[in-house]
């Protein structure tokens, strides 16, 4: 069995035996043991990429093409680069938090579990498919999952919450479909065969007209999932109402989905459309970036601060894609992972916090450094990496991003990037507005004295997360360079 | 007429021989023996299903008028194991409600009296042959339509089918009359070679596809189905929602893309307006459903309004992604219909507000309900995904991206509904649940066949290489 094809495997594997589980010890037990052995994989992985790299010059490794639907040329074809490498680290390893951080789902845990593994099965396929069909099965695989985990385990008005979410990622997949089969029946423009491949397609080059007109369509299939402005009103209601690992899941690994097609697909294959619309899309990522930060300013319930602060860093993410330069991807992507470790962190605390208070609204909360400091304390280093402080992951990020994209020329991107770098401001500003309401302070509440600290499983999943944030912010060339290398390939088509 | 012509129409006279069979069946089987003949008649309709695969050779009896090929082959054989399922997940109302009223029997006969119309539509090789078949194939119907004569809103939607039936008929055969006053001919192979776009034929042909959208109920001709659906039994709202529309479908799509594939200018806009009117309605009115069968009947509307995307292109894409879906759909549907039969029968409960709570009571239930449902809304991986996203391919390939579009926009629709039972089942809960119950074997190899077939039919690609290559006779 080919070392990619594991990645669905195992989770499915995992599924299955999940099904004949009872109870939920047995259930957790289950989960844990298979989303270790994925992250083994995908650390085993890196290594054999970094083995395969000194030997393979192509731009994917560890390829697999197998005939699918022969008719359509539809394969499952499978590879990776280091950008999806990475990704894949960064999933198994939110994953295996997110079930550390279940480890007391009592309400029927089994199908917990199912559908938390089902979504992370979408998220590793899509990672390594280089086709278009495949890509296009799984993200749609790993979306659905979250209307039952919000609708049966979440919180609050959940049954709106997990519809919207649904509907409107699920909208956004349909827009998408167009632009798939747009850049398909485009895809024999150099008089080749019509195919899903993206690595063919990228040889071809598709007419200035269709790229005018499926750009958008693919951009804002993907982007949705990456909380584009306007299209990002799910986000902080999906966030607010689902459970604790779904919400880390979702602003961990499942938004970056939207940033990876984008990339992966909307950049790559349709380069002229993206010269041509990048400056509406600027615009738009631009406002988003202020306009969560700010947004994130205003709220006092603590998921929805994250919420829209993962718009604001996601909508960096986006503009910085759209800058088509080299520095500024790196940047984006290096966000992306950052983001990633960052936000499963933080829900992940929040979920501690609201799960030993029972509120997370932050005028309520007061002193929480006195009574649980492992927690208080893992929040204000998160919240430090969030607002890009040196050493952390966030930092070498941003600095790249704002580094990439002021070097485009032009008064307009100048002024986008000078408008977005303003966000970082406003970031620290509600991150220590939170900090100083919520750690600091008086205890508000006499109950809360009593509050006990992280738990083993709670302090293994924080410390999963963290591992990496620090490690990405103090030794960030490894993974810089292996994302440059793997930049290189995509962005000779935008030059 | 030879042995030889005999067995090309081996469908037909087998299913004839078991109709008849069972009415001998009938009337020398006493009374108290009478739901042996329940399973006889499935019994005998599962080996008929099974013989139906043996191979068979493209030829034509009757001097033309009888037709047959291997697609042809293939749909009825398609159409025989939706009717086998049909019949499982029937058994068991059957059994504990017909027989005791002694009539248990005609039932059968009549079903399958119905069947062996839609062979003979399916395989017309001329207008007569298929408005012979169009007829037989509607009016048992009508009568199984109302077959629970002790409810009211039975008797009316037997009434209401067999109206807009006659009307649909009518107007068929108007459109027919002008057709052959056109081009002198009933004759399909005759007419595709004189068949020009003067107004009289354009006439013809709109009133022609007419009649038929009645059957697959396509807006405007849909007004009858939530009614007649809601009213008859489910065995029967079933059977007209996936076999009567399949076999519609089919024929349609075979006309169309044969006697009138000279006129694709002219029917390729009106199929793209009817595709929109019909996904849109169909969804838009299935949002508010609360009655199950209502609910089903309006997203089997917007189903056969995703269907006229592969119609609209008049290409061998276009036949063997229509053929996919409708299989697909005929699988996704008798799931779905087969939990509500099951929970009807168990419970005499159809609303959607009744389903709440259902995981935590029934749960395989609700998981076969699910998937049938994501099926049907297009959710990889189950099959239904691929049958749309084939559909859609298809009409891509033409260059209708717009119609894609608003399509894929009613795909979005059509998910917040279908959402809204899984809503019901998953998330709610509820004061009275449905209490667990066990389902019969029957029942439960019908539910069986019907998961199994959700699950492989999109996954397994050969199968739609298959067909796509049985395909090519019509182009």
């Amino acid at each position: 069995m080919d070392i990619l094809s594991l990645f669905v495997i195992v989770p499915v594997l995992t599924i299955l035996i999940l099904g004949f589980t009872k109870g939920l010890k047995q259930a957790r037990i289950v989960s844990m043991v298979g989303s270790i052995i994925q992250l083994g994989m995908s650390i085993n992985l890196i290594f054999a990429y970094f083995k395969e790299r000194k030997i393979n010059e192509e731009i994917m490794v560890f390829t697999k093409d197998y005939v699918w639907f022969e008719q359509f040329n539809i394969h499952y074809a499978i590879g990776v680069d280091g950008i999806s490498v990475a990704l894949l680290l960064l999933t198994s390893i939110v994953v295996l938090a997110g079930v550390f951080i279940s480890w007391k789902t009592d309400d029927l845990p089994k199908e917990f579990f199912i559908s938390l593994l089902v979504l992370s099965t979408g998220v590793y396929g899509f990672f390594i498919s280089i086709d278009l069909f495949t890509m296009f099965v799984f993200y749609e695989i790993a979306v659905i999952p979250m209307y039952l985990l919000i609708g049966i385990w979440g919180s609050g008005p959940k049954e709106y919450s997990a519809m919207k979410l649904t509907l409107m990622l699920m909208g956004a997949s349909a827009v998408l479909l167009v632009g798939v089969l747009g850049i398909y029946f485009n895809s024999n423009a150099d008089g080749g065969a019509l195919t899903f491949n993206i690595l063919e397609i990228a040889q071809v080059n598709i007419p200035f007209e269709a790229q005018k007109l499926f750009f958008p369509l693919t951009f804002i299939g993907f982007a949705v999932l990456g909380a584009l402005f306007p299209f990002h009103t799910w986000s902080p209601d999906g966030h607010a109402s689902a459970p604790t690992a779904v919400s880390m899941l979702h602003a961990g690994v499942l938004m970056k989905l939207g940033g990876y097609g984008v990339f992966r697909v909307a950049m790559f294959l349709l380069p002229a459309g993206a010269m041509h619309w990048d400056w509406f899309f600027i615009i738009l990522a631009a406002t988003g970036v202020i306009y969560g930060a700010f947004g994130a300013l205003k709220q006092t319930d603590l998921k929805y601060i994250n919420a829209y602060s993962s718009v604001s860093h996601l909508g960096m993410v986006l503009f910085a894609l759209l800058m088509l330069n080299k520095t500024a991807w790196n940047g984006a992507l290096m966000q992306s992972l950052s983001h990633g470790f960052m936000t499963a962190l933080f829900f992940a605390l929040i979920g501690m916090i609201y799960g030993r208070t029972h509120t997370r609204d932050i005028t309520k909360l007061g002193g929480l450094l006195k009574v649980i400091p492992f927690i208080s304390a893992i929040y204000v280093i998160a919240g430090l990496a969030s607002l890009g402080l040196p050493g952390f992951s966030g930092f070498v990020a941003e600095m790249n991003i704002f580094v990439g994209a002021f070097q485009n020329e032009g008064m307009f991107y100048r002024i986008a990037t000078i408008l977005s770098v303003s966000a970082i401001v406003v970031t620290a500003v509600y991150i220590l507005r939170v900090v100083g309401i919520m750690l600091m302070g008086q205890v508000k509440n006499k109950e809360y004295l009593e509050l006990q600290d992280a738990t083993w499983y709670e302090t293994t999943g924080i410390l999963l997360l963290l591992i990496p944030i620090i490690g990405m912010g103090v030794a960030p060339l490894w993974l810089s360079d292996m994302l440059l290398e793997s930049i290189q390939p995509f962005i000779q088509g935008v030059l | 007429m030879n042995l030889d012509s005999f067995l090309i129409m081996r469908h037909e006279i087998l299913l004839l021989t078991i109709t008849l069979l069972l009415l001998v069946g009938e009337i020398f089987i006493s009374k108290s023996k009478k739901s042996s003949l329940v399973h006889l008649a499935i019994f005998l309709f599962g080996i008929h299903t099974a013989v139906g695969f043996l191979a068979i050779d493209e030829s034509s009896i009757f001097g033309g008028s009888f037709q047959t090929n291997n697609l042809i082959h293939f749909f009825k054989n398609v159409l025989n194991i939706g009717v086998f399922i049909l019949l499982l997940q029937s058994a068991d109302w059957i059994e504990e409600k017909i027989v005791g009223e002694n009539r248990g029997t005609e039932f059968f006969i009549l079903l399958f009296s119905s069947l062996l119309g839609m062979y003979f539509m399916i395989s017309a090789g001329d207008f007569l042959m298929f408005y012979i078949g169009l007829e037989l194939s509607t009016l048992p119907v009508a009568a199984l339509a109302a077959y629970e004569t002790t409810k009211r809103k039975s008797s009316e939607a037997g009434i209401k089918l067999i109206l807009s039936a006659a009307l649909a008929s009518g107007v068929s055969l108007f459109g027919i009359s002008l057709l052959y006053a056109t081009s002198g001919s009933i004759f399909f192979n005759d007419i595709i070679e004189v068949i020009t776009s003067t107004n009289l034929t354009i006439l013809g042909f709109i009133l022609f596809f007419a009649g038929l959208s009645f059957k697959i109920s396509l807006v405007p001709f849909h007004f009858w189905t939530a009614d007649v659906y809601e009213g008859a039994p489910i065995s029967v709202a079933s059977y007209l929602s996936v076999i009567s529309k399949g076999a519609a479908v089919f024929i349609l799509m075979i006309l169309m893309f044969t006697v009138f594939k000279p006129l694709i200018h002219i029917w390729e806009n009106m199929v793209y307006v009817v595709a929109l009117a019909t996904m849109f309605i169909g969804n838009l009115f299935a949002l508010r459903q609360q009655n199950m069968k209502r609910f089903l009947a309006f997203s089997s509307i917007a189903q056969a309004g995703f269907i006229l995307l592969g119609l609209i292109t008049g290409t061998q894409l276009g036949t063997a992604t229509i053929v996919y879906f409708v299989m697909i759909y005929i699988f996704s549907n008798l799931a779905a219909f087969g939990v509500v039969q099951a929970i009807s029968l168990k419970t005499g409960k159809e609303n959607m507000d009744d389903y709440n709570g259902l995981y935590r009571t029934n749960p395989n239930l609700s998981l076969i309900m699910m998937l049938a449902l994501f099926s049907l809304a297009g959710i990889p991986p189950v099959a239904g995904f691929f049958g749309k996203f084939f559909l859609f391919t298809a009409a891509a390939s033409k260059g209708y991206y717009m119609l894609v579009f608003l399509a894929v926009v009613n795909v979005t629709i059509s998910l917040y509904y279908y959402l809204l039972v899984i809503r019901a089942m998953f998330i709610r809960r509820s004061e009275t649940p449905i209490p667990f119950f066990k389902n019969k074997l029957y029942m439960r190899l019908g539910l069986f066949i019907t998961v199994i077939g959700i699950l492989v039919l999109g996954l397994y690609s050969p199968l739609y290489d298959y067909i796509y290559e049985l395909s090519s006779v019509f182009n």
